[in-house]
């Protein structure tokens, strides 16, 4: 077996550039090679998102109709699809909210709502919560308690901060997160239909 | 198949497990393993790095000088963290959401340095696939183990099939980090016994 090369200045800087080069050129192509599909993927999973909370079918393409909508003075903005029937009439929105208070960092979720605000029901799509503990976040176990809420109605919080919701067991923060994140979203459409009715 | 060759393989599964008893790579090890599929996505997707980092490393080992080897083993490790990260998202997106936080992991798993260092760096590149193949079966086998004795006892169900009742209590401890290490030891006792301590 021949000994690995002698560590000279020079050896040990070719070595270590040549490992770096190499490394960012395999980097860089299979960036470019699945930058397309990862996309497709994602716009795919945030379809499948709306279809699935928002009431019954709709007859347009909500992803093609996104409105961006920006909360507390431009510094949240959150997306809102909304689905029509096939006379054009908005039946549901689905918005793609988030919470940067998930015990893990941000959790984003496609929340379903109808127009006056009433909760269908939300699916997350991105969380970093404790497997096992916040993910129940997930599960429809929690999450069924919200449909039919409406976030303008009801006190909207967890029990133990004096609300109706149940939060999950030892995920309070989880639970409050999500909580957090279909207030946003709620406040994005009357942001919207109050918009609307100036127009 | 030569004397060596299977001693190579099947050295990581039992006599020199990488968990149970040489106690590498515990951080993602009591991190993750809160279901049995979480242990064994994590061990999959470290036995795919192993594998492919042990032989590139072997194969460029007599190139490397010995003082920058680990930065060099270090970023070619990363490299095919993040091809296998990418090429997941892209192609497998199902998978990738369940897994997603776990690939990034990898990369600091003393299991894949550590087989490099000891392994990859000294020996021809189909013994370091061997030892690949054998020390993540290992690695694999261990944390489907300890995913699967934590998830029956904090959650009550086995690779997400429940046996218990909605609601049940279970041994919620064993979900968290404490449980992690009390399952760890309980199972290494049982390890050894079976194995039976070589003085």
């Amino acid at each position: 077996m021949s000994k690995p090369m002698k560590s000279t200045a020079f050896t040990m800087t070719c070595a270590l550039v040549l490992v770096a080069v190499f490394s960012a050129l395999i980097l860089s192509s299979v960036y470019q090679l699945t930058k397309e599909p990862i996309q497709k993927a994602k716009n795919l999973r945030e379809l499948e998102a709306i279809r699935d909370v928002v009431y019954g079918d709709f007859a347009n393409n909500p992803f093609e109709e996104r409105h961006q909508i920006s909360l507390a003075h431009g510094r949240e903005k959150v997306d809102l699809f909304p689905a029509r029937d096939e006379n054009g009439k908005i039946t549901s929105v689905a918005i793609k909210t988030y919470s940067k208070n998930g015990f893990g960092g941000k959790i984003e979720m496609m929340l379903g709502l109808t127009v006056d605000g009433t909760i269908n029901k939300y699916k997350i799509i991105d969380q970093k919560e404790t497997p096992g503990l916040g993910t129940k976040i997930t599960e429809s176990r929690f999450s069924d308690q919200f449909h039919g809420m409406n976030p303008g109605k009801q006190v909207f919080k967890v029990k133990q901060d004096g609300g109706e919701i149940d939060a999950v067991t030892a995920a309070t923060i989880s639970s409050r997160a999500v909580v957090d994140a279909i207030k946003r979203g709620y406040k994005a459409l009357n942001k919207l239909s109050k918009g609307n009715k100036h127009e | 198949m030569n004397k060596t060759g299977f001693e190579n393989f099947t050295r990581g599964i039992v006599k020199e497990n990488p968990i149970f008893v040489m106690l590498l790579g515990m951080c993602p090890t009591l991190g993750v393993t809160t279901s049995a599929l979480n242990g064994l996505g994590m061990g999959a997707a470290t036995l795919f790095v192993l594998l492919l980092s042990n032989c590139a490393i072997s194969l460029v080992k007599n190139l490397i000088p010995n003082q920058v080897r680990i930065p060099c083993f270090i970023v070619i490790a990363a490299t095919f963290v993040t091809v296998v990260d990418l090429l997941m998202s892209a192609y497998l997106p199902t998978l990738h959401a369940a897994l997603g936080i776990f690939i990034p992991l990898i990369v600091v798993n003393c299991l894949i340095l550590g087989r490099a260092e000891a392994f990859a760096s000294k020996n021809n590149v189909f013994q370091s696939a061997l030892d690949a193949l054998g020390m993540g079966l290992g690695f694999t086998i261990a944390l489907t183990l300890l995913g699967l004795v934590r998830e029956i006892l904090g959650s009550g169900s086995a690779f997400g099939f429940s046996f218990v009742q909605e609601g049940a209590e279970t041994m919620l401890m064993f979900i968290m980090p404490p449980g992690a290490f009390l399952a760890l030891a309980g199972l290494i006792v049982v390890f050894n016994q079976l194995r039976g301590t070589d003085k």
